[in-house]
């Protein structure tokens, strides 16, 4: 949220663990166009090497940063998925 | 130095022959990567086992592999198929008996109600650290375009009805159609 990465969709996914953020991060990165950036809300720690690893690995995807940060006492892992093609 | 002048300036017949060879292996090697470029890479998972514990792998890695792009096939065949059956996906069990990681002797495992005991405190845990449950993973995995199949031959062994699975599920597959499948997959699990 005070973030400058130009997100055109958020996908949260708080609260869910191995392995729907993967892959629900996959199906809205589906929906979105080339250009654009997802922005996935996660509370689960293995998502930073899940979402990482399946961007690596992924055509057309590009992980653009990956956060930390601690919002009310819960750590939130913030992804920011472009799709470049 | 006359040696080298032969060499620079006379190329042999051989010579021509091997470049017309590279080309045509060139042209072979190019046609073969177009082939593998454009398949999706496959996984096929078959899954054997109708326990809560051994419904997990399977589905689990079925999802997440399609979300790296492949093409998946599980084949559930024997208990694997209660995993695919709408009435009991929601009801797997999980035995304490045979299980040397569970807490408790066998002979206390293996008392009435004990394996009931153990999978309601599982059930417990899976919804506290927020895992997602059995029918959950299946609607997931065919909204990612998995394909879950339903061995026929078990069906019948096991008196189900292809009405019996969830709507999405493929029936009437063998090991024929299992084995074809898992011969051109890159990667072929059994658990």
């Amino acid at each position: 949220m005070n973030s400058d990465i130009d997100v055109s969709e958020t996908l949260d996914v708080r609260g869910e663990n191995c392995p729907m953020p993967v892959v629900k991060t996959k199906q809205a990165v589906d929906d979105i166009a080339e250009g654009e950036t997802l922005e996935v809300l996660a509370t689960d720690p293995g998502s930073m090497s899940d979402i990482g690893g399946w961007a690596e690995s992924t055509a057309d995807v590009e992980l653009v940063d990956q956060q930390e940060t601690a919002e009310g006492g819960e750590t939130i892992f913030r992804h920011f998925v472009a799709r470049v093609a | 130095m006359s040696t080298d002048d032969t060499t620079a300036s006379e190329p042999t017949p051989d010579v021509a022959r091997l470049e017309s060879r590279v080309e045509e292996l060139e042209a072979e090697l190019a046609a073969v990567k177009d082939d593998v470029g454009d398949d999706p890479k496959k996984m096929v998972i078959i899954a054997t086992k109708g326990t809560l514990d051994m419904a997990y792998p399977p589905l689990i890695l079925a999802s997440t592999a399609a979300a790296f792009g492949y093409d998946v096939t599980v084949f559930h065949t024997f208990w694997g198929l209660e995993i695919l059956h709408e009435d009991h996906s929601s009801d797997l069990q999980l035995s304490a008996v045979g299980n040397p990681n569970m807490p408790m002797p066998n002979a206390i495992a293996a008392l009435p109600g004990m394996d009931a005991m153990t999978t309601r405190m599982m059930r417990k845990r899976i919804a506290d650290n927020d895992v997602a449950t059995v029918e959950e993973l299946i609607q997931m995995s065919l909204d990612t375009g998995v394909d879950l199949q339903a061995c026929q031959m078990t069906i019948d062994l096991l008196d189900y009805d292809e009405d019996d699975f969830y709507d999405g599920v493929t029936t009437g597959v063998g090991a024929a159609s299992a084995f074809q499948e898992m011969v051109e997959a890159d990667i072929q699990l059994l658990v």
